[in-house]
Order: structure tokens, then sequence, then C-alpha cells
């Protein structure tokens, strides 16, 4: 048997490679939920922040750290196979989009936070002596040149948590890998592992080409 | 009752050493495949420097391809598609070559742009006081390049140390596979309570001194 024929044979190919397309598309959702809960937590829990009660901040740095100091892949696997002793089962899918939304959160967090507390002094002065006060110095002054001096961090992290959705295949959730890994072994062949490398690169490839050049812009000030 | 289920005393007691033999592993696990990941950061990095542009050019493209895989999907490839091509890898095997493709990619992109925030006058400086130029790189050129980017290395290393997680999916025992093994036997989650605890506990402080660099590095920037 010839390398094309293990690694590329057209049958297999032709027969998963719609299972693999379908994977893309749950990949694809995965990774939207994740952005979007994740962005929002994160951002929600740095305005929190900002307001500076110190028990709740305490609170929120413990949280923070705790999500950046555990792996991913642990988060997952106690939602997926912990909750149920609880008497909660989560479906898999709801299992890695909680836990990735979660480490994302914490990731965000502590950018966004880094972002407001680098903004000159100067700006929070200025606002208030033009007579704006607390709340809107924060959200119309302070916070959107924040997000602006922290966008390609923001982004960079935002795209490595993102590739974290192929953990799901751990929890039985058909995205790309998963799917592949299916192909595999109903084919005895690893062509669906190669379409499925192929479908990552289709996805991420452009992704991380945008990463380096929005780095590149924002760098350059 | 929800101690009962997450933070059993006795199931803790019982699965203790199954955990610290999984931990014992996970540090082995971070000794190997850190260096390994540096080694070939600083290979892709000094070959990124070369005058040749197909090279250059060759090396932009390996990373970015290795930067865009998820390292599991690296993993599970080699893993599960090496033996069709007649290679038999074993678990530690696999999550070297996945680990190395992987985390030599980021190191490798990390320590490119350290370099490249280096002055030029520095190497030129270098070699007209007549160091050769790999001296001129290794002694005047990286430890500058490195100080630069250190904030960024850490984060990495934080980074691959959380991923030798993955390797449980291969079934190498490490603190997440030998916790879920303590689970399913057990049926109670304090086992995987336990290792998310050890993982916290064990990277904690860097997190904390990672929080440290990262904010002295934007301050500096402003």
């Amino acid at each position: 048997m010839s390398f094309a024929d293990s690694f590329l044979n057209l049958r297999v190919a032709v027969e998963h490679g719609p299972k693999i397309i379908e994977g893309m598309g749950v990949t694809v959702v995965l990774a939207a939920c994740v952005i979007a809960t994740g962005l929002a937590a994160g951002l929600g829990l740095a305005v929190l922040r900002a307001m500076g009660v110190r028990l709740l901040n305490w609170l929120i740095v413990f949280v923070v750290d705790l999500f950046r100091a555990v792996p991913p892949l642990v988060v997952i696997v106690l939602l997926y196979f912990g909750l149920p002793a609880a008497g909660m089962a989560l479906d898999g899918f709801v299992a890695a989009w909680l836990a990735l939304s979660l480490v994302l959160m914490a990731f965000a967090e502590e950018i966004f936070w880094a972002g407001i507390t680098t903004l000159p002094k100067g700006q929070w002065e200025a606002s208030r002596a033009l007579g704006l006060r607390f709340v809107p110095t924060f959200f119309l002054v302070v916070l959107p040149q924040a997000v602006r001096i922290v966008i390609p961090p923001l982004v960079n992290r935002t795209i490595a948590i993102t590739k974290g959705t192929a953990l799901a295949s751990v929890v039985a959730v058909p995205e790309i890998l998963g799917a592949a890994q299916a192909g595999v072994s109903f084919s005895f062949n690893p062509t669906p592992l190669t379409l499925a490398a192929l479908a990552y690169l289709a996805l991420f490839l452009p992704v991380v080409v945008v990463g380096r050049w929005v780095e590149r812009r924002w760098h350059v000030r | 009752m929800f101690a009962d289920a997450f933070l059993n005393t006795e199931i803790l007691w019982e699965a203790w050493p199954i955990l610290l033999d999984g931990l014992g592993r996970t540090v082995l696990l971070s000794l190997m495949v850190v260096p390994l990941g540096l080694l070939g950061g600083l290979a892709l990095a000094l070959l990124s420097l070369t005058q040749r542009r197909t090279l250059r050019w060759f090396v932009a493209a390996w990373v970015d391809v290795f930067r865009a895989l998820p390292p599991l999907v690296l993993l599970v490839v080699v893993y599960a598609g090496l033996p069709f091509a007649g290679l038999e890898v074993s678990a530690w095997q696999a999550v070297a070559i996945g680990f190395f493709l992987n985390t030599g990619a980021y190191y490798g992109e990390i320590l490119r742009a350290g370099i490249a925030s280096v002055p030029k006058g520095q190497m030129e400086a270098a070699r007209s006081l007549g160091l050769s130029r790999p001296h001129a790189l290794a002694f005047v050129v990286l430890p500058q390049a490195v100080r630069n980017v250190l904030p960024d290395l850490v984060s990495n290393t934080l980074e691959v140390v959380k991923l030798t997680s993955l390797a449980a999916v291969v079934a190498l025992p490490e603190l997440l596979f030998q916790a879920r093994q303590a689970q399913s036997v057990t049926y109670n989650a304090t086992p995987i309570v336990a290792a998310a605890v050890i993982y916290f506990l064990l990277l904690w402080p860097f997190v904390r001194m990672l929080s440290r660099l990262e904010n002295r590095q934007l301050a500096a920037r402003r």
C-alpha cells in the first residue's frame, strides 16, 4: 500500500469528507460561542474590578488566576465527568463551551484590566475636570482607549483559546477532530486525520496571519 | 451531598498515591517538552535570520502552519496516524514529536520577535569589536533578545506545562489521566477536583509572577 493510498485515500476521503465538513461547522459554532461569552464575561469582570470594591477584587483576581493556572482540558473533564456526580449532566458541547469561556474570560479580564490601568491618569482627571462623573468617564473616555491599547494581545490570546475547541473531541463533541477520529476507526485508514489537519489549516491559517498583521499594525504608534 | 461527591476525604486518601504518581510524570513531561520546544524554537529563530529568501520563507510558513494546528490535533495525528506509515510510536514519543512541532513554532516566533527587537547597531558594534558573527549572536544579541521577550517566554512556558495534560488523551498516565482513572474506578469526582487543585497550586506562583512581569512591560511601553 502506497503512502498516498493510506494518507490520502480518495475512496475514504469521499466517504468521510462530509462528516469532517459538518465537524467544521460545529468547530466554528463552538468557537463563536466561546469568543462571545468569554470576551463579554472578561470585559464584565474588568469593569467590576474598576469599581474598586476590595473584597470583590480579591475574588476576581482569584478566579482569574484559577482559570489561568488550571489546564483547559482539566476544566472540561471536570465539568463533563465530574458534574454528573452532583446530578447535573452537561452535554459535551455545553461543557466545552462553558470551560473554554471561563478560560477566555480569565485571560481577557487580565488583558482588559492591564489596558485600563496603564491609561494615563490625566485622562481620568481631564474628564472629571470637564464635569463628567465616574460612570461616563469610565465608559466614554477610559474604556474605549483601554480596549484599543489591548487589541493585539487580546486577538492573539483569543486565537490560542479558540484552537482549544479541538479539546471538545475528548467529551464526544463531533467537531473536526472528533469526526476525524470516528472516521479513522470506521475505515481503519488515516485519511480522515489528514482531512482534519487540512480543515484546521483552512480555518486557522488565515486567522494566524491576520493575528500577526494586527500585532504589527498596532505596535507602531 | 456536594462534599461527598467532590471533596470526599476518604476517596482522596485512596487516590492520593496514584495522583502523586501522575504528578511526577507531569513534571517529567514538562522537563522533557520545554527544553525540546526551546531548542526547536531557537533553531527556527536563527534560521529565520538567513539571507536566503526561500529558506526564510520556508521557516515562516513552517511556524505559521504549526501555530495554526491545535496541539491536540498534532498529537492525535502523530499518535494515531504514524502507525499507518509503519512507524509505531509510544505515547511518550508521540507527545515529544507533537510538542516539538507545536511549541517549537511558538518559541520560534517569540525568539524571532526578540531578536528583531535588538537594534542593528548592537550586532554591528560587536562585529567591529572583533567578535565573530556566532559569538556576537550568542553573547550580545540573544541575551538582550531574551530579556525583551521574557514575559512572552514565561507565558508560553506556562501554557506548555498546562498542555502536558493533553498527554492523557494518548493514555500517558500523567496527572489528568490518573485522576480520570481514579474517578472512573470510584465513580466520584474528588480525584479530578484534586488534580485541578494540584495544577493550580503548582502553577499559581508562575501566574502571579507573569502578571507582574506583564504589567511592568505594559507600563514601560507607555
